[in-house]
């Protein structure tokens, strides 16, 4: 028998084990198809950057129909919604600060004559600005109404412009959406792979195929090729549950789509690999594995931008393969950008791959002697 | 240059430390082929660590080993196919069933598939596993698990087997039908080595190495190690077996007590004469009612000669 057909014959045997097991243990199915399914819907409907249904108050001295239609207006945003209308300042302050409400607008009795001169503001928003979501989200409406009433001076007819200008349909949904890939098959790639060999360590199983002409590489591959497929069923799972769920435009090719995740997953196995590798036990495993997490979903720019962290904190993020991976899918999903524009993320992403697997496997290897 | 040699295994002066404690002191073996070779001592003499470096998945830390004319670890993967293995603590996989088990251990060998289809089929009947063959491994009991292992191990029709302590987690029905395998083993020309702490299995054994301390402190066939003793063995039935115990330690001449069940084997040196009638005269002065009678030594008592305190000199039975 050639030696080449000899290692496709132990690395397939490796994976067939792997899938019957796989098979076998229930829960881990389980958890294959229904961790992306729970998380997109708690990350897709929990995780808001974009602020909506403030509750707040007013207090309205003037009570004209131009301050009516302030109110209005700035409630039709969706940012704010007036659930409170106290009837003085000082009682709509109060209830701003036993937190009630998380804004307050208060429109002075000489509201008309503010109206006409440019200048001044008109009305005052008053902020709870314990909480920096909705800080931002009110700063940014409260100079609409500077707009409003430039406007108003000529075309009184068109308050709708604040609306088109704060651009409704800029949802969280569809920046959170393709990063969940990445996120969710860190999570559960890493973890499943760093078990998967640890243990066979634990219950003796590695000490018999040491003896056995399986050679490293082979069970290696053998014990990863599964988990790939694993990893491109829950990115389908993430990708239909976005577009479904939550109207994510796909705007570059599947296939580029499902190219890059192959490549992440790869890559996370390998980490999971290399975790493998130091960890004695299934629980150590498990706590080395969460110990990975957290600084990928921090750092990655899964949730902040990349630019506003501190230069020790990018350093480290060009290590986690996450990183490269949302430059990846970002470019894809929503700006359509092919591959070929995102050589330097891919060639990142590879090289990581490379450096795991090379030292996963010569760990690996001193474990023999 | 493989097929040649007589000798299954060669080690010469075979040496494992980890850390500062040295599992392995200096062990040298032969072991002719399509023999049992027997490796009894108590639990960290050094029996694993041995068969570890044996098969390759321990490297010494000094000493040469050739396994079947291969020099290990150097030729390790040359081995591989011609040796099997089996470890002290249930290696197959829990969640496959019979079948799946050794269909997986029949592909990493890469047993062309209609010789796999065959030797699956002769070791289900050979370790009556047939029944067995759809049940998941964790499903079973100690006796069947050690079929199962014994099955996979010999799947491939090795030149070789090492087992690790194979008999410590089954009933003493399951250790006969095993020995019986492996006698049947044998007689079809393979070589195995076996390590036990059992001292009943130990006297199957063609050939024996007594290890204590990661030496080997005595070595022969089991029936010149127990012919050969340098000790005379006095067997001693008392009422009262802590009071006989106790006087009889008193006694300059007597080298070693130890109890094996209700009896007492005293161990006296040869140059002393008539030590069967100087015990007997010891317990009567005492007023212990005993029956005390001179017996052949058994492996027991090999055993606890070869590991006194003070016994410098490795005992060599008849080579």
């Amino acid at each position: 028998m050639s030696s080449v057909s000899a290692f496709f014959q132990r690395v397939l045997a490796i994976a067939g084990k792997e899938v019957r097991q796989l098979r076998r243990d229930k829960l881990t199915g389980a958890m294959i198809v229904g961790i992306p399914l729970i998380q997109i819907l708690i990350f897709g409907y929990g995780i808001n950057f974009d602020v909506r249904h403030i509750r707040a108050g007013v207090t309205d001295y003037a009570n004209t129909s131009a301050s009516r239609a302030l109110v209005s207006q700035l409630e039709a945003t969706q940012v704010v919604e007036f659930v409170e209308r106290p009837g003085d300042a000082l009682s709509l302050r109060q209830r701003l600060a036993s937190g009630a409400i998380s804004a307050g607008l208060y429109i002075p009795p000489d509201f008309e004559r503010r109206r006409l001169t440019p200048d001044r503001p008109m009305a005052q928003l008053l902020i709870d600005g314990s909480e920096p979501g909705v800080e931002g989200a009110l700063r940014a409406l409260a100079s609409a109404p500077l707009t409003l009433r430039a406007t108003e001076s000529t075309q009184p007819r068109r308050p709708v412009e604040l609306l088109i200008e704060y651009n409704p349909e800029r949802r969280t949904a569809v920046q959170i959406v393709p990063a969940l890939i990445g996120v969710i098959l860190n999570m559960t790639m890493v973890i499943f792979t760093a078990i998967a060999l640890v243990r066979e360590r634990e219950r003796g199983n590695l000490e018999l195929l040491i003896t056995t002409p399986v050679k490293p590489v082979e069970l290696m591959i053998g014990k990863l090729a599964p988990y790939v497929v694993v990893g491109l069923i829950q990115t389908t799972i993430i990708l239909s549950m976005g577009v479904l769920l939550f109207d994510v435009p796909i705007n570059g090719p599947l296939w580029q789509l499902y190219t890059g995740a192959s490549l992440f997953i790869a890559a996370t196995l390998a980490l999971g690999l290399l975790i493998s590798t130091v960890a004695q036990t299934q629980f150590q495993a498990m706590q080395l594995g969460f110990f990975t997490m957290l600084p990928s979903i921090l750092l990655s720019g899964f949730m902040f931008p990349l630019a506003g962290m501190p230069e020790p904190a990018q350093w480290l993020a060009q290590v986690l393969p996450l990183t490269h991976f949302n430059s990846i899918v970002r470019g894809v999903v929503l700006r359509g950008a092919h591959l070929a524009d995102l050589g330097v993320p891919l060639l990142k992403l590879t090289a990581f791959l490379v450096a795991a697997v090379t030292i996963a496997a010569l760990r690996f290897r001193k474990r023999l002697g | 240059m493989a097929e040649s040699s007589q000798l299954a295994v060669q080690a010469r002066d075979l040496t494992r430390r980890f850390g500062s404690v040295v599992a392995v002191d200096h062990v040298s073996l032969d072991i002719e082929r399509k023999n049992i070779y027997g490796f009894l001592g108590p639990n960290g003499s050094g029996k694993s660590t041995t068969i570890r470096m044996l098969c390759g998945l321990l490297y010494p830390t000094s000493g040469s080993i050739k396994v079947l004319g291969y020099d290990m670890p150097r030729q390790a993967e040359a081995v591989r196919t011609k040796v099997g293995y089996m470890t002290q603590k249930f290696s197959l996989w829990d969640d496959l069933t019979v079948l799946e088990n050794l269909r997986f251990i029949a592909r990493v060998y890469t047993l062309e598939k209609a010789r796999a289809a065959r030797r699956i089929d002769e070791v289900l009947e050979e370790f009556k596993l047939k029944d067995l063959s759809d049940r998941l491994a964790a499903a079973m009991s100690g006796g069947q698990r050690q079929r199962l292992a014994l099955a996979a191990a010999t799947l491939h029709e090795p030149e070789m087997l090492m087992l690790d302590e194979p008999t410590s987690a089954v009933d003493p029905q399951s250790r006969r039908d095993f020995w019986e395998s492996l006698f049947a083993l044998v007689a079809r020309g393979t070589t195995i080595l076996v390590s036990t702490h059992y001292m009943d299995e130990a006297e199957r054994c063609h050939r024996l190495a007594i290890l204590d301390h990661g030496r080997v402190v005595a070595e022969g066939e089991p029936e010149r190690l127990m012919d050969d003793l340098p000790l005379q063995v006095i067997e001693v039935q008392a009422r009262d077996t802590d009071a006989a115990r106790r006087e009889l330690r008193k006694m300059p001449e007597v080298r070693s007590l130890a109890q094996l069940g209700l009896r007492l084997h005293v161990l006296v040196e040869r140059s002393v004469s008539d030590a069967e009638g100087r015990v007997r005269q010891m317990l009567q002065v005492a007023g212990i009612e005993a029956e005390v009678e001179a017996t052949r030594a058994n492996l027991e008592d090999v055993f606890v000669a070869a590991t006194l305190p003070g016994k410098e000199a490795p005992q060599r039975g008849a080579a």
